[in-house]
């Protein structure tokens, strides 16, 4: 078996952009044949447990699905308390006053308050889940696939060295805050972000490209969803888009024939703008994959059909 | 899909806007659903309706802000030009800085060496700068200063507030009680303890707790932390207390909240959350505004669409335009159904359910006044709008979350 490029695949974009299908469609395309795959949700929308109809608890990570190549796909929600009570389980062998902690209010009030902690136990889980390959563990993953925050908090988000600065400069945390940027600056590690062809999504995206700049960890694609495109060309676009391109159609009545001619324009006018975006985006410098507009929304079914997509423009990152 | 679309035009905007016992208006829901436009429209046609208006936004697109002729961050509402001031009306508008925000509270209750004492903690800079629910609980802290103004200048007789661009359309609601509940709280008074009257044993259990924050977090952190929690107290008697002030003056018959979703699922059910909440907590809901619905006016099914759509070539014009209304179609046929789910789930006991506007899906962005002004004129005509709104055919913008 042959193992996909990057074991830490971070998935962000601005919200509304299909972030979580597309961690989810990612996921699901690294399932190749006998690969185990992790999904992570860091902010307890259960977002996947409405996608794939399987609850989330604790520190389970049940499969979530098979995928028809013969992979599997796991789930993991990720909570920062629960995470800093298996930090301390595992650092310091703390078992019973780690529940007294929680008793005191004392977890509460550390992943609240202390600046960044929160950011780093929940980067810490990932580093974890993502490390059981090289310490050989049954429960390891070829790859692990982040749905992360969006786009506006990425950079803060995966700054962990910055996050915990306002913390002891040394100590564990410390150390731990290094270990999970070395992983994240490492080959191993790339961000992708998911856009829509609209001006505002593709304009945070190159924001977030800037904001990751300074963190080194490598953006690898820009995932542009639910593009419009269509087969027609330049001048067939400029024709529809002011409703001069005859539609052909006669079973349709008159009435018909005018409200989809009307409907045509405005998929006209839409896909020049978003031809416009992609320019933009072009400019990046990054690497795009296109998933075209699902026909009847996002289900188990048409996920799959979004994983082919995926994988079909990214050979490479797959490597099946 | 069973029986009749569900009512998209039974919540009279105008209505609440215009009423002169309604002073604030909250729109809250989750992140991506267009709150900070909905509550700028909103705004605007109110000014133009007469009433003198200020809308507090928190974070909205540059050029939105552009728009509102807010670009400086100064933390004061500015008068926007360019409004249709014929019925009397005008608009101010604010984008909240939490920190400077944050600061004044501290500087309005004290003096000199106590308020830089705690301007210069270090915990102070964390939590006013990136501490996750200070902006929630500044957005309520200006709010409360903003009515304050309102009432002692006669200066607005609305104010419309955009929330925070939260996870959780809740968080507003329970930002300000969590930072009270952490900073009043018991684990807080612990530590605080040996500092107050006579030195009492601490229990052994506590001893180990202390010491084990103090290890993962450094004990500098719960140093400041205490300093902090120490001056803040002496002056305001707690965040609590504070919270509870600005909560209970929301509570007031002249706050009334509205809820903003789209018709996704997982908007959906943070509105549904929200909703919950206010009812429990018997605070007022005018309804929710249903942004980016899609509609057509074609007869003519997703499934016949698509079935004419493949007995042509892919290619051609025909095939794409048919398509194109099967997603159109379909996407509607899912919005109502899942709107008509919400409704039914929602109703109260004497089988009223929430009153909904729903705002057709914008093909272009809605960042200048024309626009709000035209989103604001949707809003009280809903999806009937006579001026005829071009279907929106962006089939599931958000619908691939």
């Amino acid at each position: 078996m042959k193992r996909p490029r990057h074991t830490l695949h971070i998935v962000s974009g601005k919200g509304g952009t299909g972030k979580t299908t597309l961690a989810a469609a990612l996921a699901y395309a690294l399932a190749t044949e006998g690969r185990r795959v992790l999904l992570c949700e860091v902010e307890g929308r259960r977002s996947l447990t409405d996608l794939f109809g399987v609850e989330l608890h604790g520190a389970a990570e049940p499969r979530l699905l098979r995928t028809p190549a013969g992979g599997h796909v796991h789930g993991l929600s990720i909570d920062a308390e629960d995470a800093l009570l298996e930090y301390l389980r595992t650092f310091y062998r703390l078992g019973i006053a780690g529940r007294a902690l929680d008793k005191f209010g004392a977890i509460d009030f550390a992943t609240s308050i202390a600046p960044g902690l929160r950011d780093v136990l929940l980067t810490g889980k990932v580093y974890e889940a993502v490390r059981r390959q090289a310490k050989g563990r049954t429960d390891a993953y070829d790859a692990v696939v982040l749905d992360a925050p969006p786009t506006g908090r990425i950079g803060g988000f995966l700054n962990v060295h910055e996050a915990v600065s306002g913390l002891a400069k040394v100590g564990p945390i410390r150390d731990q805050a290094d270990s999970i940027m070395r992983v994240l600056r490492s080959d191993d590690t790339v961000v992708h972000l998911t856009t829509l062809l609209e001006e505002m999504p593709v304009t945070e995206t190159i924001e977030a490209i800037e904001a990751l700049a300074p963190t080194r960890i490598t953006v690898g694609t820009v995932i542009a969803n639910m593009v419009t495109d269509t087969p027609l060309d330049e001048d067939q676009l400029l024709a529809a888009a002011a409703e001069r391109l005859p539609l052909d159609l006669p079973d349709l009545t008159q009435s018909e024939r005018a409200g989809l001619g009307e409907e045509f324009a405005t998929t006209a006018r839409r896909e020049q703008q978003e031809r416009t975006c992609s320019q933009r985006l072009a400019s990046a410098g990054l690497p795009m994959v296109v998933v075209p507009r699902e026909t009847l929304g996002v289900d188990l079914t048409t996920l799959g059909s979004i994983a082919d997509t995926v994988a079909a423009q990214l050979p490479e990152e797959i490597n099946a | 899909m069973t029986g009749a679309d569900p009512d998209l035009t039974g919540l009279d905007l105008d209505r609440v806007i215009t009423n002169p016992g309604t002073e604030i208006v909250i729109c809250c829901g989750s992140g991506g659903v267009g709150k900070t436009t909905m509550s700028a429209a909103l705004a605007v046609r109110a000014a133009e309706l007469g009433r003198r208006t200020v809308v507090l936004t928190i974070d909205p697109a540059r050029r939105l802000a552009q728009s509102l002729g807010i670009t400086e961050l100064d933390n004061t509402p500015q008068r926007v030009n360019g409004i249709d001031a014929g019925n009397g009306g005008s608009l101010d508008a604010m984008m909240l800085d939490m920190k400077r925000t944050f600061d004044d509270v501290v500087l309005a209750h004290a003096s000199g060496d106590k308020a830089q004492q705690i301007l210069d903690n270090p915990f102070y800079e964390a939590l006013s700068t990136s501490f996750s629910g200070t902006q929630e609980y500044m957005a309520m802290e200006k709010l409360g200063q903003l009515h304050r103004q309102a009432v002692a200048e006669d200066r607005w007789d609305l104010i419309v507030v955009d929330t925070p661009p939260a996870r959780s359309a809740l968080d507003f609601l329970d930002a300000p009680e969590h930072l009270s509940r952490l900073l009043d709280g018991r684990f807080l008074k612990l530590l605080l303890a040996p500092t107050r009257g006579p030195l009492r044993l601490m229990s052994a259990g506590f001893g180990i707790v202390l010491s084990t924050m103090n290890r993962v977090l450094g004990s500098q952190v719960l140093t400041d932390v205490q300093t902090f929690a120490a001056a803040f107290e002496a002056l305001f008697g707690g965040f609590r207390q504070r919270a509870d002030q600005t909560l209970a003056q929301l509570s007031g018959e002249h706050t009334t909240f509205l809820v903003v979703s789209t018709a996704e699922r997982e908007s959906l059910r943070e509105a549904s959350y929200f909703v919950d909440r206010l009812t429990e907590e018997r605070l007022p809901l005018a309804g929710m505004i249903v942004n980016r619905l899609h509609d057509t006016t074609v007869a003519l099914s997703a499934q016949r669409a698509l079935a004419m759509a493949e007995e042509l070539d892919q290619e051609s014009p025909e095939a794409v335009a048919l398509t194109a209304h099967a997603r159109l179609a379909a996407t509607r046929e899912r919005e109502q159904a899942v709107l008509e789910r919400f409704i039914n789930s929602h109703r109260s006991r004497d089988g009223r359910g929430i009153t909904m506007r729903g705002v057709p899906h914008q093909d272009t962005d809605v960042y200048d006044l024309t626009a709000l002004a035209r989103v604001g004129r949707l809003l009280s005509d809903g999806l009937l709008a006579s001026e005829g709104v071009p279907p929106g055919d962006d089939v599931g913008a958000s619908s691939q979350q």
